[in-house]
């Protein structure tokens, strides 16, 4: 279970707990602060308050250890090197996630500028899925994707989710985060948050 | 060995050359001509001055004045390390990291060809201490500038790269090796193109200044080596130092990334 408590960054301000295998929806106006919030949890900014996983400390834990098991996945996923496949470790279990997103198995020679953002999308997520992290931090994971691919994201993620993952979802969605989440936490202006029933 | 002495009178004709390039930032609007006009004002001041301030040191031969002298330098080649950066690590750090990488790797090539190659009686004589310092500042300094500034504008252009290794539970250091490696380059690049022109493409000044004194140019030529290799050396060493030491100061112990740790000089 992972526990947010007296989460601070900047002007936000979190308490709230979400426990194995449920998907919490997070939605609020853009600019609200969901982006900071999520990477508050995942320990990528300063911030104040106490994060645990089952019960463990997340200062106890060294950051690169915990941020595999508590993973933020950007809206807009950077890359480091040129091509696709340098950015996975073991490319060949990555296809099989990769063509249920609609992406050829061949995609793993194909140059990073020449992706589209529908495309960084989708392989920025089967990266961060392949960590098999304890809890997914998505944000705002379909804003570049069409309704067959948004479908398929979704599938995936909630295959993950009933296999005992945790996934806080970022999404200005409405119907996406009836779909996708068990509860709802809104952010309201001033960076609080209150969760409201689906 | 003699030279041909020249008085201040004689440069006179010489310093038409720079009034030329003023003339032509004039004609051609560069806006250039407050800077050049500053410019050679600080180097006739600094260079007459140096002569008087070695001529002093090379008649009292002591170890006080001639640390005081070498620190001197090394404050302002960390002051020019600082004012070269588009980007700057905020706070005293910049300055610290700049002098003590300088200090650090300026510092050991010169003692080390102090004690090694030149041996010269006291081994501290200002005569061969701060010319060879000053050589292998500038070079280091130029080195560290150029490494540093490539960092914080490589850290801030790829932020979204070094953030999304981070997030996949990567360390600092594997986040921001593919910047680090372009700062180094970028920092060793002047050292090794030099090295590789000289000879063919340039003289360096050092060994023309030795062969207009009267000493031979199979001389002159292994005192250039030298230097080259020191430079070399002193390059690497302060260029290594201060890249790992920005990359470190731009993270934290949490594996951040922290730009909030960069400013931006406004006036570039």
């Amino acid at each position: 279970m992972l526990t947010v408590r007296a989460l601070t960054r900047l002007h936000i301000s979190a308490s709230f707990e979400v426990k194995d295998g449920e998907c919490v929806a997070l939605q609020g106006p853009s600019g609200v602060g969901k982006s900071l919030l999520l990477r508050a949890i995942a320990d990528l900014d300063p911030n104040e308050g106490t994060v645990e996983l089952d019960g463990t400390l997340r200062e106890t834990v060294p950051a690169p250890h915990w941020r595999k098991q508590v993973t933020y996945v950007a809206a807009e996923p950077g890359w480091w090197g040129d091509r696709v496949q340098e950015h996975f470790t073991t490319w060949e279990q990555a296809v099989p996630l990769i063509e249920r997103l609609g992406l050829p198995s061949s995609c793993g020679t194909w140059d990073i500028r020449r992706l589209s953002s529908g495309e960084k999308q989708r392989l920025g997520l089967v990266r961060a899925l392949m960590l098999h992290s304890r809890v997914l931090l998505l944000d705002e994971p379909t804003s570049a994707l069409d309704a067959v691919s948004t479908s398929a994201v979704e599938s995936i993620v909630a295959e993950r989710v009933s296999v005992g993952t945790s996934v806080i979802w970022s999404t200005h969605d409405k119907a996406q985060a009836h779909r996708v989440g068990s509860r709802l936490f809104i952010m309201a202006s001033g960076g609080r948050i209150e969760e409201h029933s689906l | 060995m003699t030279y041909i002495q020249l008085s201040y009178s004689d440069l006179a004709l010489p310093a038409l050359l720079v009034v030329m390039n003023g003339v032509l930032s004039i004609a051609l609007h560069l806006k250039l001509e407050r800077h050049l006009a500053v410019a050679t004002a600080r180097m006739l001041v600094q260079l007459v001055l140096v002569g008087y301030v070695l001529t002093f040191l090379f008649a009292t031969v002591s170890p006080f004045w001639t640390a005081i002298t070498a620190l001197i330098m090394v404050l302002f080649a960390s002051r020019e390390v600082v004012a070269r950066q588009k980007r700057r690590l905020e706070g005293l750090w910049t300055y610290g990291l700049g002098a003590g990488c300088t200090l650090l790797a300026a510092g050991t090539v010169t003692v080390f060809a102090l004690f090694t190659q030149l041996r010269p009686e006291p081994w501290y004589h200002p005569r061969y201490a701060l010319p060879l310092l000053g050589m292998v500042l500038g070079n280091t300094m130029t080195g560290i500038s150029l490494g540093l500034d490539v960092l914080t504008n490589g850290v801030t252009r790829e932020r979204a790269a070094v953030e999304a290794y981070l997030a996949l539970g990567g360390t600092r250091y594997r986040a921001l090796l593919p910047v680090i490696r372009d700062a180094l380059r970028s920092g060793f690049m002047p050292t090794i193109n030099g090295m590789a022109a000289i000879g063919l493409v340039s003289l360096p000044g050092m060994m023309t200044g030795q062969i207009l004194a009267g000493v031979a140019p199979t001389d002159a030529v292994k005192y250039q080596i030298l230097i080259m290799f020191l430079i070399a050396g002193g390059t690497g060493l302060g260029t290594l130092a201060a890249v790992m030491g920005g990359g470190r100061l731009l993270t934290d112990h949490r594996h951040r990334l922290r730009l909030d740790r960069i400013g931006i000089d406004a006036a570039r």
